[in-house]
């Protein structure tokens, strides 16, 4: 069962290698001449004011909550899709009954104006 | 040849997992050759496909038509000054193209390319690739917060909430599928169109249009190409990108693109299955049709604002997709 992971690792750890091992091949080719101004983040040719890694906007914090709540409810589908099948009519209503509850997440979401940009 | 090495590895007394570790090495190193062929090829495409849209007549001096032109960027690109900015999270920095390519290679371990040839048939290759894919944006959230630059972190930032408003509906649309084959491999897809006696498209008319609209912005490809909007960001997430690192964000965004490619021929168009030719050059022809098909869309569409790019994903296509989950559902509990 596990033997078949083999493969994801291997390639894993190969594309990994192949970008190092270019760099690497890369050093022996490429010039290197740092200079302050070279080594200085891009802010249209000023000199950057401040940190970049503090500005952002909170909206995407909303975005990201309704994801989560969502993101987590469709792998419950996953195992219901593969066997609803054998299971018939009443997984069906089960899952229906799921997929509303899901549905008034995302209206209630849309009419708190979670989902509008502002 | 997996029985002549496996002889082999017997013969020097090895235990069993070095044949499959060895026998994964050389699959991979086959699919990284591949990967990059068609990258280059699908860059030379694009440039082509480009300019022929906008009259013109694009690379024409590089090789036959400028089929060279690519190759010739690749080497130029190796030799060029590999900057880091002074102000950046080093090791993030770094680690970023690494974990761009690496999960753009790693969604090809399932993809069948015929009913032999494919690396490993996982039993829940569906989630695999929605897991594996999604490890892109990752990358370029690392790459825009580490530059420390104001345009690369604006970049990142709508690549995530991008990704994460598009994600759901190209799951519900993938389960949709899933409802109608009963499983998660990807052959068994294949397989179950077969059994179906038709491709899923003529079943999942909504589906289709779901998922490509998702795929392409996963892909971060035009009309939803916020995260790079080059006339306001520069080069949003890769702006302080050089050289071979920059290199690697676009090998691992067609390398996507072609794997994206694959994965809707294999969902809704049949996979491989055809008649006459070998299965292969099927599922080739599948695959590049796609790919034309997104060009010819990027560069026929302006790209859409950002607040509109997120209504789309929530208020359009999630319905959509859970509408056509419904519909499929009923179809899999009636007829199936």
């Amino acid at each position: 069962m596990l033997e078949a992971y083999t493969d994801v690792a291997v390639f894993l750890v190969l594309g990994a290698a192949f970008v190092v091992i270019n760099l690497l091949i890369g050093r022996l080719i490429r010039p290197h001449r740092p200079y302050p101004a070279k080594l200085s983040p891009y802010e249209c040719g000023e000199d950057p004011i401040g940190e970049a890694q503090i500005n952002f906007h909170s909206r995407y914090y909303i975005y990201a909550l309704v994801f989560v709540i969502f993101d987590v409810e469709t792998i419950f589908l996953y195992p219901w899709a593969v066997v609803l099948r054998e299971l018939g009519l009443y997984a069906f209503i089960l899952m229906f009954i799921f997929l509303v509850m899901l549905l008034d997440g995302l209206v209630y979401a849309w009419k708190k104006g979670a989902l509008k940009w502002v | 040849m997996q029985q002549f090495i496996s002889d082999q590895i017997m013969a020097l007394g090895l235990p069993q997992w070095t044949f499959n570790v060895v026998w994964a090495l050389i699959q991979g190193l086959l699919v990284l050759v591949f990967i990059l062929f068609n990258a280059l090829f699908l860059i030379w495409l694009e440039r082509k496909v480009s300019g022929h849209i906008q009259l013109r007549v694009g690379p024409m001096r590089t090789g036959f038509h400028g089929a060279l032109q690519t190759l010739a960027d690749a080497l130029k690109l190796l030799g060029k000054e590999d900057i880091i900015p002074s102000s950046a999270d080093r090791a993030v920095f770094v680690i970023a193209p690494i974990i761009a390519f690496a999960s753009a290679m790693l969604v090809y371990v399932v993809i069948p390319w015929s009913p032999n040839l494919i690396v490993q048939d996982l039993n829940i290759g569906l989630i695999y690739i929605a897991a594996v894919s999604s490890l892109l944006t990752l990358a370029l959230l690392s790459a825009g917060w580490s530059s420390n630059n104001k345009w690369s972190l604006l970049g990142a930032m709508r690549s995530a909430s991008q990704l994460i408003s598009y994600e759901v509906s190209l799951v519900l649309s993938i389960v949709s599928v899933a409802l109608l084959a009963g499983t998660l491999s990807l052959n068994g897809i294949v397989q179950a169109q077969q059994e179906w006696g038709l491709w899923f498209v003529v079943l999942q008319p909504i589906g289709v249009f779901v998922f490509l609209t998702a795929t392409l912005a996963e892909l971060n490809r035009a009309p939803f190409d916020m995260p790079e909007a080059e006339s306001e960001l520069v080069a949003g997430y890769s702006t302080e990108y050089s050289g071979m690192r920059w290199a690697y964000f676009m090998l691992a965004e067609y390398s996507a693109l072609l794997a994206a490619g694959a994965l809707n021929a294999v969902l809704f168009w049949g996979g491989w299955s055809g008649p006459f030719l070998p299965p292969a050059v099927w599922m080739l022809i599948k695959v590049y049709g796609f790919v034309f098909l997104a060009m010819w869309i990027r560069w026929s569409f302006p790209r859409i604002r950002v607040d509109h790019l997120m209504n789309l994903g929530w208020k359009v296509l999630l319905p959509l997709a859970v509408v056509q989950l419904l519909i499929t559902a009923i179809i899999v509990v009636v007829w199936g």
